[in-house]
C-alpha cells in the first residue's frame, strides 16, 4: 500500500542498523583474522627504520610510478577518476556529513553541490572507464573473477542511484532515496568479505612494504 | 437565510456577497491547482454554478479534530468554507447541532435517502486492536465504516491519520490503527493527507467532483495528483540554497536569519509530496519553511516514525550510536574468536612442519 | 623423512601466510599494474605473466584456511582446491618466470610485496615437489658436496695457489681473528678469479686483516633459489660456523645477488638468531674504504660506461649509493640508464632462473629489455656487481649478436688502485 514510504523508512531502520552492524562486526572479524596471523621478527641488522618509510610507502603508492602511467594511461587515469569522484561524493556530500556527524560526534564542512554533482558524474565516469578496461584489457581481463565484477556493481550503485536521487529522476522520491540507501547497505554488508577490504587493508599492506623495504635501506 | 437544501451552489454564492469575479478567481484558481488548461475555467465556473448540494456523512475516528479546525476555522469567510458549508453536512459529530439517537439516525437517512451517490469523508485511523478504543454511540469505528461506506459513491480520507494512520499509528502502534483504505477496498477512496491538510486541497477535491462528478486522478497513496504531484523541495523557494550548499546549522545562525535551506535542521521536503508551496496557508499567508521551520514531512504515510523532526533526513532512523557501539563489541568478541581460530591453525601447521631435506625434493607416490 | 606429497605442500603454503600476506591478498583489487612492471610480461605480452597471478596456489590457501568466508565456502564444497595438477602448471610461474626481482612490489598502488609472497609460496612448491629438477640437483649437490656446481674447496685451493703464483700476493687462509672474512660464489671461483686476486690487491693496499675460510667460502644458497628455509639454513649454518670459528668481525658477501640476500637479510631468521658478525657486501666495504681514505685509483677512464644494477643488491639489499660512488671512482663518463636504482630491470635469470634449463629459451627472449636498456645508454662497457648477472647478460648479449664487454666492480676497482709497490 505505502509500498515507497515503507521501504524508505526500512532502509532508514532496520535495513540500515543490520548493516552497519554486519559491516562493522565483519571489518573486525576480518581486521583480526590478518593481524592474528602475525610477523616474525627480524632478526638481520637493520641499515633503515621501519616507522616512517612505512608510512611514507602508505603515502607514496597514492601516485603512480611514471612507468606505469605510460604503459597503462587508461587504467590509472580511470582509477583516479572513480576514486575522487567517489570521495569527494561520499565524504564531501552535505546531507552525508550530517549522517557522519550523526554517527562519530564530529563533521567537516562540505561542497556546494554543484560540485559533488560533478564529482559524482566524473566517479560514474571513471567506473564506466574502469569496466571497459576489465573487460578489454588483456591482463585484466584473466585476473578478474566474478568478484571483481560484483564488487564493480556494489560501488556503481551508489553512485548511480546517488546521482539519480538528487536529480529526482526516479519518482517517487521515498523509492529513490531507499534505493540508494539500499545500495549502501549492500555494499556495506558485502565489503568485508570481498576485496572492497582493500580500502582498509592497503594501509597495512603498504605499511609492511614500506616497512620491510625501509628495514633494508630502499624507499619503496 | 438561502434555501441550502435546493439552491444551486452558484446561487448561495451569490447570496453570500461572492462578486462574479471573486467565483471566477476562485474557479481559475482551482483549475491551476489542479493543474487543468485555463481553457476549462469557464467549464468549472458553469458546472460549479450550477451544482446542487451532494450529501455528505463525515465520520471521525481516532482524530484530533486538526483537520477540521484547518477547514473551519479560517480567519474570514473563505470561498472554502462557502462550498464546504454549500454540501449537505448530514452527519459531522464536532458541527451537527443533533445528538445521540437523532444524530445516528440522520446518518442512517442521509445513507437510505441518497444510497450509492453519498460520499463519505473520514478523519482518524480505525483502531483493530481492541474495537472498544474508539466508539460512537456504542459502536465501533470499524462497524461504523464498513457500514457507512457500503452505499458510498467514494470515500475521502481526510488527514494523515484516515489516509495512512498517521499518529496513532507511529510506532509502537498501541491500538493496531490502520487507513481508511486498509478497510475499505470496493470503493474508490481519495487520500487527502497532511497534518491537518490544506483546506483548498480538501474543497479542491470535492469542487472537482462537483465539476465533473467524477474522483480526480491519484498518485500510488490514493492522493489527488493534482496536489500531490510534486514534492516540497521540488516547489520551495529556498531550493537555490541547497543547490548551491547553503544550509542554516542552527535555528539562530546567520544562514537561518539569510533564509538558506533548513536541510541540515531536518527539513523533510525531499520527501514529502503536498502543496504547501505553492498554496500556503492562512489564506496564502506564509507556510512552514517560509517561516523558518524545516518540513516535518506530515502528508507522508509514517512521518512519525521516519526519524527526529530535526534530524536531516540523511540520518537514519534507529539509534545509529547504539547500533555502532553493540557491533564494536560484538566485532571484537568474534574477531578475538577468530583471531584465536587463524593464530592456532597456523601453529597447528608450524607443528606438522617435517624438515625438508635434499631427500624430499621428490614426489613421492 | 617421507619425500614430498601434496600434503606437505598444503601445510608449507599453510606455514607461510602470515599477516603481511594476509594483508597483500586482502588488498588486490587486480589492476594488473604489476604486469607492467613484470618483464616477463612486457617482454612476452602474455598475461598469464603477470606477477600476482603466479601466487593463485597460496591465494587459495589462505583464503580457504584464514578467512570466515573462504572457510565456509571451502566447508560448502564451493572453493576451488589446490591440487598437484595445479602446482605442476604453476612451476613455470613461480619459478621459469620469476627472478624474486621485487620491480613488482615497488609499483603495486596498494602496496603489495609479491616477491616476497614468490620467496613463500616456493616452500609450499618445495614440500610438494613441484619445484625444478635443476634447480633441485643443485640444491642436492650444494648440501652434498658443498657447492652448487660440485665444486670443493681442492678447486678453490688450486685457484688460490695460481694466483698466489700470478700476483705475488699471499691469500690468508683461515686466520683465527681477522677482521673480514669475504665469501665467494662458485661462479666467481671457476669463471671470474680475478675477483679474488682483486680483492686481495685492494686488501693489502687498505691494510685490511681479512681471511677466506676453507671451510666456508661457497656464499650461494640454492635453498633460498628454489625456496626452501630449512636447505638455506643449512647451508648458512655452514658460514656461520665458518666465521664462528675464525671469530672474524666481519663477513664479506661477493658480488653475487642471491648470496647477499641470504647471509645479510634471511641467514639469521634461517638460524633463529642475530649473527655475532657483521655482514656487508663487498661494494659496502669497498665504499667505506673509499670514504675513509684508505683506497684511492688513478687514470680513470673516460669510456663510456653503465652500471646494471643486480636486484638482490640493490633494490632488494639497499646497496644503492656505493656502486655509483665506485663508479666515480673509476670512470669519468658513467651513464645511468633510464631506470637504474631501485626501478631497475632485471637480467632475467636471478632467483634461480638461470639454473634452470626449463627457463632458458623464456629468459632469453625477455632478455630483450635488458638489452634495450643497455643499448639506449650508448656504453661501450657494462659493469655489474653479481657474478650471476654476468654470466646471464653475456648469453644473453650474445643471443641478440651484441658485443659489449662486461666487468664485475670490484675488478674494475682494483685495476685502477693506487698501490704502494
Amino acid at each position: 500500500m505505502n509500498e515507497s514510504m515503507d521501504f524508505l523508512l526500512w532502509t532508514r531502520g532496520t535495513a540500515f542498523d543490520v548493516s552497519v552492524a554486519i559491516f562493522i562486526v565483519g571489518m573486525l572479524i576480518r581486521l583480526f583474522e590478518i593481524v592474528s596471523l602475525g610477523r616474525g621478527r627480524d632478526l638481520a641488522a637493520p641499515r633503515g627504520t621501519e616507522f616512517l618509510p612505512g608510512i611514507r610507502t602508505i603515502l607514496s603508492r597514492t601516485l603512480p610510478y611514471g612507468g606505469t602511467f605510460k604503459r597503462q594511461p587508461l587504467t590509472v587515469i580511470a582509477g583516479y577518476l572513480f576514486h575522487i569522484g567517489l570521495l569527494v561524493s561520499l565524504l564531501l556530500f552535505i546531507p552525508h556529513i550530517e549522517l557522519f556527524r550523526e554517527t562519530f560526534g564530529f563533521g567537516w564542512p562540505g561542497l556546494p553541490n554543484p560540485i559533488v554533482d560533478a564529482a559524482a558524474v566524473l566517479g560514474i565516469t571513471g567506473l564506466l572507464a574502469a569496466l571497459w578496461n576489465r573487460l578489454t584489457n588483456p591482463v585484466m581481463k584473466m585476473l578478474s573473477d566474478s568478484e571483481d565484477y560484483l564488487v564493480w556493481i556494489l560501488t556503481f550503485l551508489p553512485l548511480l542511484t546517488g546521482y539519480l536521487a538528487y536529480h529526482r529522476m526516479i519518482n517517487p522520491y521515498p523509492l529513490a532515496m531507499g534505493l540508494h540507501i539500499l545500495s549502501i547497505e549492500l555494499l556495506l554488508v558485502l565489503f568485508p568479505f570481498t576485496k572492497l577490504m582493500h580500502t582498509f587493508t592497503l594501509f597495512l599492506a603498504r605499511w609492511y612494504n614500506g616497512a620491510m623495504s625501509g628495514r633494508r635501506g630502499v624507499e619503496s | 437565510m438561502v434555501d441550502t437544501k435546493t439552491k444551486t451552489l452558484g446561487e448561495i454564492l451569490r447570496h453570500s456577497g461572492v462578486s462574479r469575479r471573486g467565483f471566477l478567481k476562485f474557479c481559475t484558481a482551482t483549475a491551476s491547482m489542479m493543474a487543468l488548461p485555463p481553457g476549462m475555467v469557464p467549464a468549472i465556473a458553469a458546472a460549479l454554478d450550477k451544482a446542487r448540494r451532494p450529501s455528505v456523512i463525515w465520520l471521525s475516528f481516532q482524530e484530533c479534530t486538526g483537520c477540521t479546525e484547518s477547514l473551519t476555522r479560517s480567519h474570514s469567510p473563505s470561498l472554502e468554507n462557502l462550498i464546504f458549508d454549500h454540501i449537505s453536512l448530514d452527519y459531522h459529530h464536532t458541527l451537527q447541532v443533533a445528538s445521540g439517537d437523532a444524530a445516528e439516525a440522520a446518518r442512517e437517512e442521509a445513507m437510505h435517502a441518497n444510497a450509492g451517490s453519498y460520499l463519505v469523508v473520514v478523519d482518524g485511523s480505525i483502531p483493530l486492536g481492541n474495537p472498544g478504543y474508539s466508539t460512537t454511540a456504542g459502536f465501533s469505528n470499524l462497524q461504523i465504516l464498513e457500514e457507512t461506506a457500503a452505499g458510498a459513491a467514494a470515500v475521502i480520507a481526510v488527514g494523515t491519520c484516515a489516509a495512512f494512520g498517521g499518529l496513532p499509528k507511529a510506532d509502537p502502534n498501541p491500538t493496531g490503527a490502520v487507513s481508511v483504505r486498509d478497510i475499505v477496498t470496493d470503493k474508490p477512496v481519495i487520500n487527502v493527507s497532511g497534518c491537518p491538510p490544506i483546506p483548498v486541497v480538501i474543497t479542491g477535491v470535492l469542487a472537482h467532483y462537483l465539476t465533473f462528478g467524477t474522483l480526480p486522478e491519484l498518485d500510488q497513496y490514493g492522493r489527488p495528483k493534482a496536489f500531490y504531484g510534486t514534492s516540497i523541495h521540488d516547489r520551495c523557494y529556498r531550493r537555490p540554497f541547497y543547490d548551491k550548499g547553503l544550509f542554516a546549522s542552527t535555528f539562530d545562525d546567520e544562514g537561518a536569519r539569510s533564509g538558506w535551506c533548513l536541510y541540515k535542521l531536518g527539513c523533510k521536503g525531499p520527501m514529502t509530496y503536498n502543496a504547501c508551496a505553492t498554496a500556503k496557508w492562512n489564506e496564502g499567508t506564509s507556510w512552514p519553511v517560509e517561516s523558518g521551520h524545516g518540513c516535518l514531512g506530515c502528508s507522508q504515510p509514517d512521518f512519525w516514525d521516519a526519524g527526529g523532526f530535526y534530524n536531516a533526513l540523511s540520518i537514519p532512523v534507529g539509534e545509529l550510536s547504539r547500533t555502532v557501539s553493540y557491533a564494536t563489541a560484538a566485532g571484537l568478541g568474534l574477531g578475538a574468536v577468530a583471531a584465536g581460530i587463524n593464530h592456532r591453525s597456523k601453529v597447528e601447521a608450524n607443528r606438522r612442519h617435517g624438515e625438508v631435506t635434499v631427500d624430499d625434493l621428490e614426489k613421492t607416490s | 623423512m617421507t619425500g614430498a606429497t601434496l600434503e606437505r605442500g598444503l601445510n608449507a603454503f599453510k606455514e607461510q601466510v602470515d599477516a603481511p600476506v594476509a594483508a597483500f591478498f586482502s588488498s588486490c583489487v587486480n589492476c594488473g599494474m604489476c604486469a607492467e612492471a613484470c618483464l616477463f610480461y612486457t617482454e612476452t605480452g602474455d598475461p598469464k605473466y603477470t606477477p600476482i597471478r603466479k601466487l593463485e596456489p597460496l591465494r587459495r590457501v589462505w583464503e580457504q584456511e584464514y578467512t570466515v568466508l573462504g572457510k565456509l565456502k571451502k566447508m560448502l564444497g564451493l572453493a576451488r582446491p589446490v591440487t598437484d595438477e595445479l602446482l605442476q602448471e604453476w612451476q613455470e610461474l613461480l619459478y621459469d618466470s620469476c627472478t624474486l626481482c621485487g620491480r613488482c612490489a615497488m609499483v603495486c598502488p596498494v602496496g603489495n610485496d609479491i616477491s616476497y609472497m614468490v620467496r613463500k609460496a616456493r616452500e609450499g612448491m618445495v614440500a610438494s615437489g613441484n619445484s625444478p629438477a635443476d634447480v633441485r640437483s643443485a640444491a642436492e649437490r650444494a648440501v652434498r658436496i658443498g657447492s652448487p656446481m660440485g665444486l670443493k674447496y681442492k678447486a678453490l685451493a688450486a685457484q688460490i695457489k695460481r694466483i698466489e703464483t700470478e700476483s705475488g700476493i699471499k691469500i690468508p687462509l683461515d686466520v683465527e681473528g681477522a677482521d673480514y672474512m669475504p665469501l665467494l660464489s662458485s661462479m666467481e671461483i671457476i669463471n671470474f678469479p680475478e675477483y679474488i686476486e682483486a680483492l686481495a690487491r685492494i686488501f693489502r693496499q687498505a691494510k685490511v686483516s681479512w681471511t677466506l675460510c676453507s671451510e666456508a667460502f661457497e656464499a650461494t644458497n640454492t635453498g633460498i633459489q628454489i625456496g626452501s628455509s630449512d636447505i638455506a639454513r643449512e647451508l648458512v649454518q655452514r658460514i656461520v660456523d665458518g666465521a664462528e670459528k675464525l671469530r672474524v668481525k666481519c663477513v664479506i658477501a661477493p658480488e653475487c645477488g642471491h648470496a647477499y640476500t641470504s647471509i645479510r637479510w634471511e641467514g639469521p631468521n634461517l638460524i633463529g638468531r642475530p649473527f655475532p658478525f657483521k655482514v656487508l657486501h663487498i661494494l659496502e666495504l669497498l665504499d667505506e674504504l673509499r670514504a675513509s681514505g684508505r683506497i684511492k685509483t688513478e687514470n680513470l677512464s673516460n669510456e663510456r660506461m653503465t652500471f646494471h644494477d643486480p636486484c638482490s643488491i640493490v633494490r632488494k639489499g639497499g646497496v644503492i649509493d656505493s656502486p655509483r660512488e665506485l663508479m666515480a671512482m673509476v670512470s669519468t663518463n658513467f651513464v645511468e640508464m633510464q631506470d637504474h636504482g631501485k626501478w631497475n630491470w632485471c637480467c632475467g635469470g636471478g632467483g634461480g632462473v638461470s639454473a634452470n634449463t626449463n627457463a632458458e629459451a623464456l629468459r632469453l627472449k625477455v632478455f630483450k629489455r635488458k638489452k634495450d636498456q643497455i643499448e639506449q645508454t650508448g656504453a661501450t662497457k657494462l659493469i655489474t656487481a653479481c657474478a650471476n648477472c654476468r654470466l646471464v647478460i653475456e648469453e644473453g648479449l650474445e643471443e641478440y649478436h651484441v658485443e659489449l664487454p662486461l666487468e664485475g666492480l670490484t675488478e674494475l676497482v682494483a685495476q685502477h688502485l693506487v698501490e704502494d709497490k
